[in-house]
């Protein structure tokens, strides 16, 4: 906590999963550091991707098997339509407390300074162009190419 | 606490913010945005006259609401208040930090 008093400068978030919950909570960690004055950018990687894919970021679901928070019987939560069920719950939730949905957020975060990239290796991975991704898409690049962009005094990296 | 602002003793919270809108007036709006190094320009004050008018009606302000506000969209928000623009545009007006995560 001694480089520049502790002052966080940068945000940088590492989104590697597609569940709803999950890609939820690294937006708003990185709008919620815009608002504050603090730089964020954004790596999305393996199931990350997802979440900037254009077909695949408006069918996102909360995962209802292995969440214990969810409190549902293992078994229950893996009957069809089980996922389906909890998502829609959830986004009504969410509607009401004025979250909005991924791609308006993704609007957001970028309207707001956000970077945002791809990982190369994992578009590779997954055979996804940049055409199929979020048409605000920073870029495509490096883990390498990331550090970088972090680099700095009061840079702060998360892995979500 | 009290601070002097634009020649005036006026109340504010710990964090600066003002505690008692009808001490503020367009001269205090120019000396807090003095502070925070923004020069005011006829957008500045469509702004915060929205974020007034909005304050006013009790509603939650939020940067969401703000892009769906039809008076200035989030990329030209950060762009009139840089550094953290909701926190520094409801200060230079008068009105309580938002609570906000959005």
């Amino acid at each position: 906590m001694n480089e520049f008093n502790g002052e966080i400068k940068k945000m940088m978030i590492i989104l590697s999963k597609a569940t709803l919950e999950n890609v939820y909570a690294a937006f708003v960690l990185a709008n919620g550091a815009r608002m504050e004055g603090i730089e964020a950018e954004m790596f999305f990687t393996f199931f990350g991707l997802e979440a900037v894919h254009k077909k695949k970021l408006e069918h996102l679901h909360v995962a209802t098997v292995g969440n214990p928070a969810i409190h549902m019987p293992t078994m229950l939560g893996g009957l069809p339509g089980m996922e389906a069920l909890a998502t829609s719950m959830m986004k009504k939730e969410m509607e009401k407390i004025d979250m909005p949905d991924i791609h308006e957020f993704l609007d957001i975060l970028a309207a707001s300074g956000v970077k945002l990239w791809a990982c190369k290796l994992a578009m590779e991975m997954f055979h996804y162009k940049k055409e199929d991704m979020y048409e605000n898409l920073d870029g495509v690049i490096t883990v390498g190419d990331f550090y970088k962009q972090g680099s700095g005094l009061g840079t702060h990296m998360l892995f979500i | 606490m009290e601070k002097l602002i634009a020649g005036k003793s006026i109340e504010v919270n710990e964090e600066g913010y003002l505690t008692k809108f009808a001490q503020w007036d367009k001269t205090v709006g120019e000396e807090l945005a003095k502070e925070a190094n923004i020069d005011l320009s006829d957008r500045h004050w469509e702004v915060l006259n929205y974020l007034q008018t909005e304050h006013k009606n009790e509603v939650a302000l939020s940067i969401r609401r703000i892009g769906k506000s039809g008076i200035v969209d989030i990329k030209e928000f950060y762009a009139l208040f840089p550094n953290a623009p909701l926190k520094t545009a409801t200060k230079i007006a008068g009105i309580p930090k938002p609570a906000s995560c959005i």
